[in-house]
């Protein structure tokens, strides 16, 4: 069995997975992984397409159930629980596909959140028009603080792809997370786009626990301190970025026979590589 | 349209409904008032429909059920107005309730078919248990409303239409409140995106439960008000036409749009019921040709038509 090694710390961590399984059928698709992820900490689950990372997230988050093992948030035990319970009590998600409320604007997309932080969520006697200073100063310091002010009474389904991801964040964020998911938060992001998300989870407070599931190294390494890495359902690396970046194992699963070189530093990429970070740009190969 | 524009015509509206009695003969207030029962109804199947975005093909059940309550405790309690009202909201709320416990855990098509099935079940039982419901003849003889507690009947169709005309505006009043309220916001997100309700923290479970006893009990106000109306009620009352009746005014005038759910059900209960009658029998299919013509011509319904638009786009397709 893998004992997680994360450094002992006085609280329970944010999230410990004891021995979490999914199977479906005869595939496994999560192969036993523990792990601990400390209160406050950047922590990155990356791995190569199909190494069960969504998978994984969905277990954490709620949306499916584990064929055995334990989830504990904050040393509770939320294995049995719904996505719905996890969430008030604390778990914070955004989703790799954007998940939004597109026939609202993006302040009445945050308030959503926030009026359900309030206990307001089923309220009959409240008008959603009159403003309500607990739930509409939560709501527009969140579309603020991801920068989406300008953008707050345009119609979310008119919003830009980053725009969108921006704003997922500014949902999750009002729900007053203690933990915060984030799944492949820059899938389709343009570079600027990319960057200004870097800066925005930075921006993020330090109790605030971030777990980042990326396909981007670039952005991980950017971005997180303590990285797990899974292969094919199970989890061969977990430790402190840097050393993750120096594992034998995670080269291999990653490059095959490549090297380490290629693989974490931004040394141009021979074309044959299956690995490309987000800075392949082949139309400067023609014009030279 | 302007905030201070709107309200001046809601009051507008109002008073103009306020006084067709004055104005016109007894059978136009008689008219008007089986339009406002089936439109209070397709205003509580818009709230499920248009603002939750849970299609109902057997909101006639509640209504139904409403009705068949009012008529039971007019004709052996008391016919003083607000007793048979308030009974009949309790009884569709309970219905919907007690049934939506099992519908509620559905969504979309599955949704659609379970309230197909339950109304189905409620016209048989209407249809069978005679001892209650007087079988296929319904129940008749039942007293004309008195205002006051064992006062004389209420034997104007004017004053009548008023009695109707206030529930009904109080019933508006509510459903539109509830679309207004903070509960109305989650009902709209549960609409747009169920799952993401859910990982924001909701129980979709108590969201969808609370609209859907909230529609019936408006639905069993409104059945109410067709047995005030029509003193006779029958299991043609909550047959699955009322349901299609309903749901095609809450299409043909706009989801989500209340005032647009109420012009829809009065086009739909003209154009069956007036114009059908003097088509011989025909008003089902002149109903079919309405909403086949609504459906392409205003595919989001009158009230989510941008008719401004609609009337300076065409100009410019002409002389392309």
């Amino acid at each position: 069995m893998s004992a997680p090694t994360a450094a002992p710390t006085a609280a329970p961590a944010a999230l410990t997975l004891r021995n979490v399984t999914k199977k479906y059928g005869a595939l496994v698709a999560v192969d036993d992984v523990s792990l601990e992820v400390a209160k406050g900490g950047r922590h990155a689950l990356i791995g190569p397409n199909g190494a069960g990372k969504s998978t994984l997230f969905n277990l954490v988050a709620g949306g499916l159930p584990t064929t055995s093992g334990q989830i504990l948030f904050a040393g509770d035990d939320v294995t049995k629980r719904s996505a719905a319970w996890r969430a008030r009590r604390g778990l914070g998600k955004t989703f790799q596909h954007s998940s939004l409320f597109l026939s609202m604007n993006p302040l009445d997309n945050v308030a959503l959140a926030a009026q359900r932080v309030a206990g307001k969520g089923m309220s009959w006697v409240t008008s959603s028009g009159r403003r309500n200073s607990e739930i509409d100063d939560l709501a527009e310091q969140c579309v603020a603080d991801v920068g989406l002010t300008d953008r707050s009474h345009i119609m979310t389904g008119n919003l830009s792809h980053g725009e969108r991801r921006q704003l997922e964040v500014a949902v999750a964020l009002a729900t007053r997370p203690k933990l915060l998911l984030l799944d492949e938060p820059a899938a389709g992001m343009s570079p600027a786009e990319s960057q200004r998300f870097i800066e925005l989870v930075r921006s993020l407070p330090s109790d605030l626990t971030v777990v980042i599931i990326e396909h981007d190294l670039e952005l991980v390494f950017q971005l997180a301190d303590r990285v797990s890495v899974l292969h094919l359902g199970g989890l061969i690396a977990d430790g402190p970025a840097d050393e993750v970046r120096e594992d034998p194992a995670v080269q291999q699963a990653y490059l095959g026979e490549g090297s380490l070189e290629e693989l974490f530093h931004e040394t141009p990429v021979p074309p044959d590589l299956p690995v490309s970070t987000t800075s392949a740009a082949p139309t400067e190969e023609v014009a030279g | 349209m302007k905030p201070k524009l709107s309200s001046a015509l809601a009051v507008l509206s109002v008073l103009l409904l306020v006084a067709v009695p004055l104005v016109f003969p007894a059978d136009i207030a008689n008219t008007l008032s089986r339009v406002l029962a089936l439109a209070l109804l397709a205003v509580s199947l818009d709230l499920l429909v248009g603002v939750s975005g849970m299609p109902s093909l057997g909101h006639a059940a509640p209504f139904g059920v409403g009705a068949y309550a009012a008529a039971l405790v007019a004709r052996d309690t008391t016919s003083f107005a607000p007793v048979p009202l308030l009974v009949a909201v309790v009884a569709g709320g309970l219905f919907a309730l007690l049934t939506g416990v099992l519908m509620v855990r559905t969504k979309g098509t599955y949704f659609l078919m379970l309230t197909l099935a339950i109304a189905e079940l409620a016209h048989v039982l209407a249809q069978r248990w005679e001892g209650l419901t007087g079988g296929t003849n319904g129940l008749y003889g039942i007293p004309s409303l008195t205002l006051a507690p064992g006062g004389e009947p209420v034997t104007l169709a004017g004053v009548r239409y008023w009695w109707i005309l206030l529930i009904f505006l109080i019933g508006f009043a509510i459903v539109w409140w509830t679309s207004r309220s903070m509960l109305g916001r989650s009902l709209r997100g549960l609409r747009d995106n169920e799952e993401r309700m859910a990982s924001i923290g909701y129980s979709t479970f108590w969201l969808k439960l609370a609209v859907y006893g909230i529609a019936g009990g408006v639905a069993g106000a409104a059945g109410s008000l067709w047995v005030a109306q029509n003193r006779f009620v029958s299991p043609e009352d909550l047959a699955f036409e009322v349901s299609a009746m309903a749901l095609l005014a809450v299409v043909v005038g706009g989801r989500g749009r209340l005032w647009g759910a109420v012009l829809g059900a009065a086009l739909v209960t003209i154009v069956r019921d007036d114009i059908g009658a003097s088509l011989g029998g025909r008003g089902p299919l002149l109903l079919g040709l309405v909403f086949i013509a609504a459906v392409y011509l205003l595919p989001h319904g009158f009230a989510g038509t941008n008719w401004r638009q609609l009337f300076t786009r065409r100009p410019q397709e002409d002389k392309a």
